[in-house]
């Protein structure tokens, strides 16, 4: 009996032929569909309709806890829980507090880009369906691959691969689940 | 900026079989191995400091900060120039940087694990110092002071050693990922496997990669600058002639960048040789970094000036016995006039295009720079305080056999460090060097960080467009 499948990738040389692959998917209505790519691509981002994503909104808010902690840290130490008089200097001396609390906004902000980042990539997951093609080893080399899954609602196993194979690729494998 | 006829696999192979593939070279075994006995040296001194305590230093009154201080600014001051170049140049869009940021920030990061032992070890009992230096609540209720330049200096060095890791880190994933895909032998695969994360080169994961990449050079940016400002916030801060200086902050920036692009290229050059890198790290990389250094250090020379300056126009009589102490009149006029032959006539030699475009010269003159740097920290610390207010208290400064073991040992440690990163981990960033080539371009667009990509319109490369007037 045939394995389950996860989806259907096809396999192209350059940059430019997955972008355009990735158009025409884009176009004829497949809605859950990935790229793979040795470097970062902007045009993907198009051609697949991705999204802008949440992630510089989270890191405000990581650096605006940052700096609120950093605030808070040092007005409870030196004005609620331990005051202490230096020469006479006031004890709400915010001017001395500005570099700590610059320094865990900074702090929180990369944080939660790094973090932030991984999380909504749902990384780490050191398996992934899309393994299972021995050839995509090369997405991490010198090859470009483009997925459409099976759980997208125009899948169909026979159409989706004979479209697939207009669109010029090398190869189109099937991912097993 | 990559030279040589180079495509995706081929750039990925040559970087990436230095880590997995290729026999370790022998000058890798005996570069490895002295530094590792160096580094015993840092070994022996930490033992004999914490079974005896600091007075196996050379340090008294007056002069109480002397190597320590010293060494911990000479090596956050390297360190910076990593920073710079993955941070600053990558936000200034410098794709020069995509070779050299890797092993730049490497070099970051043991800098900075070499300058944090010192003040830590300075305290003379590091284990307590965790209640000394960090904000816990701890059973005797006490809190370290906020209003101190040292505890700014706590906060700066450790967010900086942390955001500049996670900076390093994200930055290897999908290269770990092109190791992983590529290892033969099974552990290697699991551990580079673990390393990447389970990375898999996904466009709407490269998305989030880039903004994640971008943010983080944004918010290093400022970090950079604050963490050596804040360095410098501990002299200036106080009220020591010599020290409290309204232009320490950008003085200490413009050193810090300095010393930091000499050790880069000190590293960079020898590298590029032994291990064949000339097609990535080209010689227009190393005229570059002659370039920032001759900037850099310029402004270095300025505030040496503008120190005498204002030692003069304040008309403050300990300022001006402190300047006329430190160039001619005291016990170290020597450190002053080396220092400014390291630092401020050996670069006038990169004005000169012979000099800037000899790896050999550039080589030199950033050793040169490297001696002249840490002769800047010690004529600001030791020229400062061994004359102070009161006759009474002067005292000379020297440096006992364990001041030196130490500072020598952790130079052993750094390069320890650095021959194991060299060894086990891409020294180049592969799959940025790989946006480099001209076959990384969708339709002859660039691809760089930069959102907006200028649309070319592919039919008319290299003919006039059909209403131009013949390229007029």
């Amino acid at each position: 009996m045939q394995k389950k499948l996860y989806g259907l990738m096809a396999e192209f040389d350059s940059a430019t032929d997955l972008v355009d692959a990735a158009n025409r998917v884009r176009e004829a209505g497949y809605t859950k569909t990935d790229a793979f790519s040795p470097f970062p691509l902007h045009e993907i981002d198009e051609a697949l309709g991705i999204k802008r994503s949440i992630l510089p909104v989270l890191v405000f808010f990581g650096g605006l806890t940052g700096l609120c902690l950093g605030i808070g840290l040092q007005v409870f130490v030196h004005y609620i829980d331990y005051p202490l008089n230096v020469g006479g200097r006031p004890f709400l001396s915010w001017p001395a507090f500005v570099p700590p609390s610059y320094e865990l906004t900074i702090l929180l902000a990369g944080f939660t880009a790094v973090f932030g980042m991984l999380f909504l990539n749902g990384l780490p997951r050191p398996y992934h369906p899309v393994f299972n093609v021995p050839r995509f080893a090369l997405a991490s080399r010198e090859k470009f691959f483009l997925l459409v899954e099976a759980a997208d609602p125009k899948y169909d196993y026979d159409e989706t691969k004979a479209f697939l194979g207009e669109l010029k690729p090398q190869e189109v494998f099937d991912v097993e689940e | 900026m990559v030279e040589g006829d180079h495509s995706f696999g081929t750039v990925s192979d040559k970087i990436g079989d230095l880590a997995l593939k290729k026999r370790t070279p022998f000058h890798w075994y005996i570069g490895f191995a002295i530094s590792f006995i160096v580094a015993q040296l840092l070994l022996f001194s930490v033992v004999v400091l914490l079974a005896r305590g600091i007075g196996i230093w050379g340090n008294n009154q007056p002069v109480g900060w002397a190597f320590d201080i010293i060494n911990f600014v000479w090596w956050i001051g390297i360190g910076h120039a990593g920073t710079l170049i993955s941070a600053i140049l990558l936000l200034l869009n410098q794709k020069w940087r995509t070779s050299i940021n890797r092993f730049a920030e490497a070099m970051t990061l043991f800098a900075v694990a070499c300058a944090a032992m010192f003040p830590l070890l300075h305290t003379g009992r590091p284990w307590l110092a965790a209640y000394w230096l960090f904000p816990y609540p701890n059973t005797m209720g006490i809190w370290p002071q906020f209003r101190s330049p040292l505890i700014w200096d706590v906060f700066a060095v450790s967010t900086y050693a942390t955001i500049s890791l996670l900076f390093w880190y994200v930055g290897l994933i999908p290269d770990f990922a092109t190791l992983r895909d590529r290892a033969k032998n099974k552990f290697f695969k699991a551990v580079y496997g673990l390393l990447s994360w389970g990375w898999r080169g996904s466009a709407r994961h490269w998305h989030r990669y880039e903004i994640a990449y971008l943010l983080l050079a944004g918010l290093s940016t400022p970090l950079v600058l604050s963490v050596h400002s804040i360095v410098s916030f501990d002299f200036a801060v106080s009220q020591l002639p010599g020290w409290h200086a309204t232009i320490f902050p950008p003085y200490f920036v413009a050193g810090a960048i300095f010393a930091g692009f000499a050790m880069v290229l000190i590293l960079c050059i020898p590298l590029r040789i032994l291990y064949n890198m000339k097609d990535f790290i080209t010689d227009t990389h190393l005229v570059y970094m002659g370039k920032v250094m001759l900037a850099t250090g310029l402004i270095v020379v300025y505030g040496y000036a503008m120190e005498g300056f204002f030692a003069w126009y304040s008309a403050a009589e300990y300022e001006w016995f402190m300047m006329k102490n430190r160039i001619w009149e005291g016990p170290y006029w020597w450190s002053y006039w080396l220092l400014i032959i390291c630092n401020g006539l050996s670069i006038q030699l990169l004005w000169f295009k012979k000099f800037r475009e000899s790896a050999f010269w550039l080589f030199m003159i950033s050793l040169v720079v490297s001696v002249g740097m840490w002769l800047e920290r010690f004529v600001i610390i030791v020229t400062s305080l061994n004359r102070d207010f009161l006759p009474s208290s002067w005292a000379m400064y020297t440096p006992t056999m364990f001041d030196w073991s130490m500072f020598i040992g952790t130079i052993g440690f750094f390069f320890t460090l650095l021959y194991l990163f060299i060894r086990f981990v891409p020294i180049i960033s592969i799959f940025e060097v790989r946006t480099l080539l001209p076959a990384a371009n969708v339709h002859g667009h660039h691809q760089d960080f930069e959102e907006n990509v200028v649309v070319v319109e592919e039919t008319y490369d290299r003919t006039d467009p059909p209403n131009s007037d013949g390229g007029k």
